[in-house]
This record gives C-alpha cells, sequence and structure tokens, in this order.
C-alpha cells in the first residue's frame, strides 16, 4: 500500500485517496472544432509507461483535494506530489 | 511411562507443570514450554500426518515455521484451527489435535493405495486425467478434495474476537534471534520507535535450541540480558509470537500476533489474534535461514528431521527424537548435532558425509568421541514404512554423480538426521521487490539489491557463525537509527563468541539413485509430495521456467512456499535442463510467510461492523410502523409498510392507489443534495447539466441530466435556485457521492478560475414527499406562511416557509405525475415533521409508502431511473429526451453527442412495452428478440430494464430498451425467459399514465 503525501495533509495511506488515471489531460478549448478522432484521443486514449506518470489522485476521504503525483510503475516510489496548476518535474504542468 | 522420549533434566521447560493434551483422541502429557510437536515427540508419537497425494505416513521433519507435515487440526467448533503446525503450537492444557489427512484413520489409511499406484500418479496428473470431459471436474474435485484434503475450515461462526493496530516506527526488526535482538539493542538505544516482532514465544531464536557460548556463559543468559535491556527502553515495542509475515510498497509490514492463541479457548485474555500493520522507517531482516533437506530414497520416512531440529528438540525440550541416530550431511553444521545426540546420551551409528574430504574442526570432535564418519557415502534409502528402522549407504564416485560401491551396506538406527545446508530466509526480501542472488560459495540464494529500506542480516544474509550475527545485527541497527536521524549510543559491549572455523559444504542438490528409476522416492517437497523423478519429468515434458514447473509439480505449494524444497527443486530442475542455478532462477515469494487466521486479516470489520449502515432521521418511525427495509447502497430504505397479513403486491397497490387518489408520503432523504453557492455558480450548472441555468429565476426548480464526458446518461436530479449566488441540488440516492466527486474533481482540475463552492448536505436534510390529489390540503393544514394556491405556488417552484413549526424549504415537484410537494428540513426535525404530517394527513387517510411504490409510479409515467434504465451506454436520445439539450452552449459531454457511435440511427432507445397477456410482470432483465426460433446466436433487441403491476392501469407495465425502438411501437417483440416459456409484448410509449402531465398541473 503506498504512502502519498497529500500536499494539503502530509503522508498518508493510500486508502485515504482515490486514484485519477493520467494527469495533464487536457480537455480541448473548442470541442466543436475538435475531429472525432481527437475527441476520442481525449476521452479514451491514455499513456501506459514503464516508468515515471504522472497521475491524478484525490484525497477522498481526507481534505478532498485533487493534486497530481509522479510516480515511477515500476518501483511505485513516488518522485513528486504538486498542486494543481503547480509545476511538475520536468516541466509537467497543468494548462494554464 | 510417560513421555519416554524425555531426556531425564534440561531444556527450556517446566517440569512442575505437566500437561494433558491429546491427539487423535489418545490422552498425553507434556511439560509448560513444550510446542505440541515437542510434546509429541516426547511421547514417541513419530507418525502424525498422511501424505497429500501418495498418503504416505509422515513425522516430524522440522521444529519452526517450515514444518511440512505435522499440519494438525486444533480445537473443535467454532474455535477451530485447521493446518497448524505443531512444531510452532505452544503446549496447553486440554489441548486436542487430530490428523487432519487418513481415512478412515491415520493408522490405517485406505487412501495409501495410492502410493501403490505412484507409477500412475506423475507430475500433473490432475492436468492430464481429470480435465477431459471438462463437465465432470465438479464430481472429481469433490473425490479429490476429500483425498487430499488439509484441514476442515469450521461451520461455526468465529467466536474469538480480532484486532487490528496501525502504527508507524523509525526501525521494525523481522526476528528475535541473536542478529535481531543486536540490531534491537543497537537502534533501541539511539532513542529510535523500534519494533522488534519474533515468531516464537521466547526471544532468542536459533539460541534457544543450541548450545552456543557468549562470553563463556550460555548465551541464552545474554539472550535474557538482552531482553531485560529492551524492555526497559521506551521507545522498543517487543513484540513475542508475531510473525511478520508480509512486506509491501513503501515499507508497509504486516504482523501477526498470536495474543491468546497459547491459552486453552474460553479464555478472555484479550483478542486471539491481532494484525499490526506496520509503516517502518527502515526494516532490518533477521528471519534466520532454514535448514535444507537432502534428497535420498524415502527420505520422508517419520524419524527422518533435519539435524537442527533434532537440536532443538535435545536442547531447547529435553526430547530425544529417537534411541540410535545417523546423521547425513553435506556440511560441518550437522556435526552439532551428532555432538548433541552424543550428549545427551543418544547412540550416535555414524555420520554419512557426501563430502571426500571431512577434516574440520567439529568433524575432529566427532571422530574423537568414536564416531564412525563414512566420508564420500550418501545415504539412498531408509528402511521402515511408519517410522524409521534402518538405513543403507553407498560409497559416492568423486564427482558425486553416480556410485564407487556396487551395493548397499545396511545401519541401523531409528532416527536421521539430516542436514543439506542452510537457505536463509529471503522471504521478505523478496516481498519488498528484491531479486535473491545465487551464491556460490554458500550454494544458497541471498537477498539481492534492495529495492526498499531494508537490510537483512545474520543468517537471513548468509552469515552462519554467531560472531558475525551479532557483529552485522548492531551495525545494521545502529546504521537504521542513523538514517532515521538517531546516534548510537554506547551500551554493553558485543559478547565474544567462540569462533569455530567450517569446511566448506559439497552441494549435493540430490543423491544419486542407486537402482535408477526403480529406486525408492527421493522426496523434494514432503508437503506436496512432488519427487526428483516428478521435476525432472517435467522438464522432460518441455517445463523450462522455474514458475511453471513449480504450478506444474506443485512444487512450494501450500503453507510451505518453498522453505523446504525450493532450493534442491531449483537446482535439479537446473541440473536436469543443463543449465546452472542462476540461469535458472528461484521463484517468486509472496506474502504471507505462514499462514495467517482469516479472521485476523479481517478483525472486527463483521458482521454490523461489515459496512456502515445509513438510516434517515425517520428510520425509527418507519420501524415502529412495520415497514419492510431494501438496502440502496448503504441506506435503509422503507420498502413497502404491509398491514397485517398483505404481501408486497396488495401493500403495493393500497399504498399506490392512495397516492394517485388522496394523498400518500414517502421519506425522500436519501436523495443526494449538493449546496452549490458562489458568484459563478449558474454558469458552473451551465456546464455541468445538459439544459440551461442562467434564465431560472430565484425560487424556481428545474429538473437537470448530468453526462459523463462520454456523453452517457450519468445521473439526474431537481436543482432549485435559492438566491442569485446559491443552489440546492438534488443527486440520485446511489449517485450523490460519485456526483459530489466528479463535480469537485471538474472545480479544482479543470475550472478552478470557477468561484463556486459545494458541500454536501445530504445528511443535514430530511426530505418528507407529500404527494397526490389532497397534497395541498395537508400542507396547508401544516403551513401559514406559504400559499398553496396554484398559481402563487406553481409546479417547479419552491417556497421558503415554516411547516408544523420549523423553517423548511418547500420544493413543488413530482417523481409521481401528481401534485406533490417535497418538504425539506434540518434532518434533527426530520421525524417532528414527518409525523405532523401524519397527523395533518389522517382526515385524507394519508398512507405512507415506500421505494417499490415509489417504482411503480414513477414507471408509470415513464420516469427514468438512472442506474436501472441506464448503464452508462445510453445517451440523452436514447431515452428520447433529446428535449433537455441545450444547443447554444457547451457542457459536459455534448461533443461526445456527435461522435459516430452517438448518433448510429440503430441504437437501443427506451420504450414502453405491454405484454399481450395483460396480468403477466415480465423479469426485468428479460432479453428481448424478434424471433425466439431463430438459429442461435439469436439476434437481441434489447432487455428490459423496469417492470411492475401498475395498481391503476389494472395490467403490467414495462420499461425496455430496444434497438431502434421509437420507430417500432405496435410492433409486437417476444422475451424467452429462463424457465422455457416466450412472453409476447407491444412496443409502446413509455409515458403509460397521463401524457399530458394534467395531474400535476392542479
Amino acid at each position: 500500500m503506498l504512502q502519498i503525501d497529500c500536499p494539503w495533509c502530509g503522508p498518508r495511506d493510500e486508502t485515504e485517496f482515490s486514484y485519477g488515471g493520467e494527469a495533464h489531460i487536457v480537455r480541448p478549448s473548442d470541442p466543436d472544432a475538435t475531429s472525432d478522432e481527437a475527441w476520442a484521443d481525449y476521452l479514451f486514449m491514455r499513456t501506459n509507461p514503464r516508468g515515471r506518470h504522472a497521475e491524478q489522485w484525490c484525497h477522498a476521504h481526507g481534505c478532498r483535494r485533487w493534486f497530481n503525483v509522479v510516480r515511477d510503475t515500476v518501483s511505485y516510489r513516488i518522485e513528486a506530489v504538486y498542486r494543481i496548476g503547480g509545476q511538475g518535474p520536468g516541466g509537467s504542468h497543468d494548462p494554464a | 511411562m510417560t513421555q519416554p522420549r524425555r531426556l531425564p533434566q534440561g531444556g527450556r521447560i517446566d517440569r512442575s507443570r505437566e500437561l494433558a493434551f491429546s491427539f487423535n483422541g489418545r490422552p498425553l502429557q507434556g511439560y509448560a514450554g513444550d510446542t505440541l510437536a515437542a510434546a509429541l515427540l516426547a511421547n514417541d508419537v513419530r507418525l502424525v500426518a498422511r501424505s497429500f497425494k501418495y498418503h504416505r505416513p509422515r513425522g516430524i521433519v522440522g521444529a519452526g515455521a517450515e514444518e511440512p507435515n505435522a499440519l494438525l487440526q486444533l480445537g473443535g467448533g467454532g474455535h477451530t484451527l485447521p493446518h497448524q503446525r505443531a512444531t510452532q503450537v505452544e503446549l496447553y492444557a486440554g489441548l486436542e489435535a487430530v490428523s487432519v489427512n487418513g481415512w478412515p484413520s491415520l493408522e490405517f489409511d485406505l487412501m495409501a493405495i495410492n502410493s501403490r499406484l505412484a507409477g500412475l500418479l506423475p507430475a500433473g496428473f490432475y492436468y492430464k486425467t481429470f480435465m477431459w470431459p471438462q463437465r465432470f471436474w465438479g464430481r472429481y474435485e469433490h473425490q479429490i478434495r476429500r483425498a487430499a484434503g488439509l484441514g476442515r475450515a469450521p461451520m461455526e461462526a468465529d467466536p474469538d474476537r480480532y484486532d487490528k493496530t496501525h502504527v508507524h516506527c523509525d526501525v521494525l526488526i523481522a526476528g528475535g534471534g541473536p542478529a535481531g535482538l543486536a540490531a534491537a539493542l543497537a537502534a533501541g538505544r539511539s532513542g529510535a520507535r523500534v519494533i522488534l516482532a519474533d515468531e516464537q514465544a521466547e526471544f532468542g531464536g536459533g539460541l534457544l535450541g543450541s548450545r552456543e557460548q557468549l562470553d563463556g556463559r550460555p548465551a541464552t543468559d545474554w539472550v535474557k540480558a538482552a531482553v531485560a535491556e529492551l524492555r526497559g527502553l521506551p521507545e522498543v515495542r517487543m513484540l513475542p509470537r508475531s510473525t511478520v509475515f508480509g512486506y509491501y510498497d513503501h515499507n508497509l509490514l504486516t504482523i501477526a500476533e498470536r495474543v491468546t492463541d497459547h491459552l486453552p479457548p474460553g479464555i478472555s485474555a484479550g483478542p486471539r489474534q491481532r494484525l499490526w500493520r506496520v509503516r517502518a522507517g527502515r526494516v532490518v531482516i533477521a528471519a534466520g535461514a532454514i535448514e535444507r533437506p537432502l534428497v535420498f530414497g524415502n527420505n520422508d520416512r517419520p524419524g527422518v528431521m533435519q539435524a537442527s531440529a533434532v537440536s532443538t528438540y535435545l536442547n531447547r525440550y529435553a526430547v530425544a527424537p529417537g534411541r540410535a541416530a545417523a546423521v547425513f550431511t553435506n556440511n560441518d553444521s550437522a556435526y552439532r548435532s551428532a555432538l548433541d545426540l552424543l550428549d545427551a546420551g543418544v547412540e550416535v551409528a555414524a555420520v554419512v558425509d557426501v563430502r571426500l574430504r571431512v577434516d574440520g574442526e567439529l568433524p575432529a570432535r566427532v571422530r574423537a568421541a568414536g564416531i564412525a564418519v563414512h566420508s564420500g557415502y550418501a545415504l539412498v534409502d531408509v528402511q521402515g514404512g511408519k517410522r524409521v528402522e534402518g538405513a543403507r549407504l553407498m560409497a559416492l564416485d568423486s564427482d558425486g554423480r553416480g556410485f564407487s560401491s556396487a551395493y548397499p551396506v545396511g545401519l541401523r538406527c531409528d532416527l536421521i538426521a539430516m542436514s543439506g545446508g542452510w537457505s536463509p530466509a529471503v522471504h521478505l526480501h523478496s516481498q519488498s521487490g528484491g531479486k535473491p542472488r545465487f551464491d556460490e560459495t554458500l550454494a544458497a540464494f541471498v537477498p539481492g539489491t534492495s529495492c526498499q529500506a531494508e537490510v537483512s542480516v545474520g543468517a537471513a544474509r548468509g552469515c552462519f557463525d554467531l560472531s558475525g550475527c551479532l557483529q552485522e545485527g548492531f551495525e545494521a541497527g545502529a546504521a537504521a537509527a542513523r538514517a532515521q536521524g538517531f546516534e548510537a549510543r554506547p551500551g554493553a559491549p558485543m559478547p565474544a563468541a567462540v569462533i569455530i572455523a567450517q569446511a566448506p559444504m559439497m552441494p549435493m542438490w540430490r543423491v544419486p539413485s542407486w537402482r535408477g528409476v526403480k529406486g525408492p522416492k527421493q522426496f523434494v517437497d514432503f508437503q506436496n509430495d512432488t519427487s526428483a523423478a516428478d521435476i525432472a519429468l517435467a522438464a522432460r515434458e518441455g517445463y523450462r521456467s522455474v514458475e511453471h514447473v513449480k504450478r506444474y509439480t506443485a512444487l512450494g505449494f501450500g503453507t510451505d512456499q518453498g522453505k523446504l524444497g525450493n532450493i534442491n527443486g531449483m537446482a535439479i530442475l537446473a541440473e536436469t535442463l543443463g543449465q546452472d542455478i542462476p540461469s535458472t532462477g528461484t521463484t517468486t515469494f509472496r506474502p504471507p510467510y505462514t499462514p495467517v487466521s482469516i479472521g485476523t486479516l479481517v478483525g472486527r470489520t463483521v458482521g454490523d461492523l461489515f459496512d456502515p449502515l445509513r438510516k434517515t432521521a425517520i428510520h425509527e418511525w418507519h420501524v415502529e410502523h412495520g415497514a419492510e427495509f431494501e438496502n440502496v447502497g448503504q441506506w435503509k430504505r422503507p420498502w413497502y409498510y404491509p398491514r397485517q397479513g398483505e404481501s408486497l403486491d396488495q401493500a403495493v397497490y393500497r399504498e399506490c392507489l392512495a397516492a394517485r387518489r388522496t394523498v400518500g408520503v414517502m421519506d425522500a432523504s436519501t436523495l443526494g443534495k449538493i449546496d452549490v453557492r458562489g458568484p459563478d455558480a449558474a454558469e458552473f450548472l451551465n456546464r455541468v447539466y445538459t439544459n440551461g441555468w442562467t434564465k431560472l429565476g430565484v425560487g424556481r426548480c428545474r429538473y437537470g441530466l448530468m453526462l459523463g464526458e462520454d456523453g452517457m446518461v450519468m445521473d439526474d436530479g431537481v436543482t432549485a435556485r435559492l438566491a442569485d449566488d446559491h443552489y440546492y441540488m438534488t443527486t440520485t440516492t446511489g449517485g450523490a457521492a460519485h456526483v459530489m466527486g466528479w463535480l469537485e474533481r471538474w472545480l479544482q482540475t479543470e475550472w478552478p478560475d470557477l468561484k463556486v463552492y459545494l458541500t454536501s448536505v445530504t445528511d443535514q436534510w430530511a426530505t418528507v414527499a407529500v404527494v397526490g390529489p389532497q397534497s395541498r390540503g395537508v400542507l396547508a393544514a401544516l403551513c401559514q406562511d406559504i400559499d398553496f394556491a396554484a398559481e402563487a405556488f406553481p409546479f417547479m417552484a419552491f417556497r421558503e416557509g415554516t411547516v408544523a413549526g420549523v423553517a423548511a424549504r418547500v420544493f413543488r415537484i413530482s417523481f409521481s405525475g401528481e401534485l406533490s410537494y417535497e418538504i425539506n428540513v434540518p434532518a434533527d426535525y426530520g421525524r417532528h415533521v414527518w409525523e405532523a404530517v401524519m397527523a395533518a394527513g389522517a382526515a385524507f387517510d394519508i398512507t405512507p409508502y415506500g421505494t417499490e411504490s415509489m417504482h411503480v409510479l414513477r414507471a408509470e409515467k415513464g420516469f427514468i431511473i438512472v442506474g436501472q434504465d441506464t448503464d452508462g451506454s445510453v445517451t440523452p436520445d436514447d431515452l428520447g429526451m433529446s428535449w433537455i439539450l441545450a444547443k447554444n452552449k457547451d457542457y459536459l459531454g455534448r461533443r461526445s453527442l456527435l461522435r459516430p457511435d452517438s448518433v448510429r440511427t440503430d441504437r437501443k432507445q427506451m420504450v414502453g412495452l405491454k405484454t399481450l397477456q395483460p396480468g403477466f410482470v415480465l423479469p426485468e432483465g428479460a432479453q428481448l428478440v424478434d424471433d425466439p426460433d431463430a438459429a442461435k446466436p439469436v439476434p437481441m433487441l434489447g432487455h428490459v430494464t423496469s417492470s411492475y403491476h401498475s395498481p391503476c392501469l389494472g395490467r403490467s407495465i414495462a420499461l425496455a430498451l430496444i434497438r431502434n425502438g421509437r420507430q417500432r411501437h405496435g410492433d409486437v417483440v417476444y422475451a424467452p425467459l429462463s424457465d422455457g416459456r416466450i412472453v409476447r409484448a407491444e412496443i409502446c410509449d413509455p409515458v403509460f399514465y397521463d401524457p399530458e402531465g394534467a395531474r400535476q398541473n392542479v
């Protein structure tokens, strides 16, 4: 079971959190101008890396805040935790 | 004579406390301090089990967690425990133990015929024999389970209590032998928070069963002093009888503490077991090593034991497991056992050593005592059935792969102490993610690179001398504490051990078979009856991967988990495949290290505590008035209110007609309620609902449909505008938490610029729905400050006022199609208002109704229930609800409604169904087809989503999703049922009752 460092509450057991999948998925700003392929890509397609993965977590049974985590999918080591809109390692960040 | 094999003196037992127990109904005696295994051996009980597959007689092999045979059933009734290793069960007065495998009895086992049929029962026997025809598996399985049964599960509820504890510590030390104690001293002295857990009742590990000395005194004296010092350190927690059984991510470890298992059942001295979940800064694994068996003919006979186990029984329990012993070894450590036997007065017939040259210090002492040492020899066979009666040995050739003598020589003995070397207990290291590495010198897998903050020390790392174990323990304990920010503080110096140089061992994975394939069976894994020949067969049949061979031969299955047979099996596989051991590898060790009772994992999460239960503020009234309840998520909701002798159908008939003709009342408190507040609240609702919210005036309500981004219907409900910047949203009962999370996520992650705040207020408000033509009269009688006239308080409006003296929000909305008001009051006043409504409605014969009637009333109107009539693959258009899709704004899911799949013309659409036989109610979920006689697979049109008898229509009604259904009103479709009947039904409009909506606009 992971121990996740909530940026608002500090380290807590994984059971307090819910998983939100890949982070930094950008909702197309003009859905009408978005092709079916691009919309399907936004809806359904996610990376499945072996290694570093930026993902969203929610402290569901705590402060109920969503935030970002960079986690290694092999070792499960958590490399970084940062707030929504914040700057992650390697320049990953949310859309402005 | 009682306890015939008990030595006259010595041991760590309390001879003043004799304990009576029974084995297979036979009364026996032991002493306090005994394990069940020690007491059985003291009573010269050799035969304790029948083996899993061949039903061969089996005896006690080990003295600890690795015991493969003595798996006994303890106690009776709900207290019973199957599969308990007798070597780890502390004896208590009145203990009842029985063998689990042997029919009709252990001594006379009819299934032993399997042993004669061994040639017909090779590896993979089950896969080869019982798989075809597949439909017979159920029959085979029953017989196989009976034949192979390992213990009975209790049939009664467990009367015992189990606890869970969650803790953090700086240093967790797994194992309280010399290395673990040393680590605990070093870490504990620094002031770090330390947990020291050991599976035995006493700390000391292997020292308890040895005659090692430290500082010239028995090593157990040092153990005593160390334990006393540790107990005095305030930050050190000592957990005896506690097995660290699992190592998970981020240094989470689990410990099973057997709190009262050593006491007779029924003594309430705390929980039976306790599960510790420890988040450790650093972990020191001091789990010791397990002595390997040697693989030779009939090496499973009762009386063939690990040499170290023989020493433990002699030294710790003062039990001599035999009268005349042969020692069979490939290393020096077993010579200690020979000396232990000799000093205990047991005859040592010979030491048989596969090594050609034996010139170490320990062998020299054995020779000096006059014991014959046959170097370059191996035992090839064991005589005797239910107990060892002798052994045969042959001279090995120079490389140990054949024999240099033609015939074996006999040796008289009733005990064989074997040692094939030592396997470090790498289980926890492996569980932590580490990959064990093969060490050629030790011929053993040792811990590899650490993946987490852990280190193995002492025998668990492959250090087999006491001095090294202590040194590694002290260093690792200090290093772990330092890493956690605690500086080492000096204490008593490390005690000095007597250093005896040991000569290298000689790997001997399998003694050559002296009669080829006709030779006696050579067991690798006793518990699973896996022989050397089985592994060779698996390799010949094409199995290459060690993980596949494990599953094919069952090697390392069961409670063994690779403790005894693993390395021998891997090596035999490597040899058969002509490759080395490192490239063959080892199987992955998984938790638990030793079996854990289900009760321990469950803890107190049983019965009423299994899942939270939610009750509305009015719940007790429903109970007092005889309601039957149904579970809706965690909620208990009144299902229907039967009067004397009424069935569900009769009660629902009465309740529905009351709501349609006079007035009914329902507890709607379980609806999800979300308070939406902020200057951007209207814009927010515009984005999450399909319809527009900007123009909704204060004091008005609107129905909203919420979609997922994939365009599928996710939730629905009515939202009221309380003020310009304040809305009160309702959701489905089951969807409340999900919707709250969904809305929060969009606000926090995509739209942080919106100034909107959400608060779940589901539990803060009680909701009483007053439904029916007379509802206006009831409300008017209860509330003077709201004008209930139709034009003053129209449909889809809300008013604030005082109902039965309580500040209330009253919504004129309807889920039944009738004139109806939903009164929302703070939950604490829920029952008061409900009772006031009942009193005011008495004049109209007001009738409480439950969820079943609610379902019927809404289905008559064709109102959907999200999650029942939808399943995550239904769009608003599929439901005929395109009218609720705004054209002039974006909202979640809108773009997906334009995807090619969403605009297919043959999508399933919601329709009504009327059975041609009006009294027949279709089962929900029934599949619908055009032609029930069509060739299989029959093309499916869709299925029934809701189906009821409608009291006011006097016939059955159903809602269904049917391919292209809106174009097919008037068509007849077929529902082939599971009982063979085929029911015809006509497709119709889903609104069965009052399609104009006249009844709610009065």
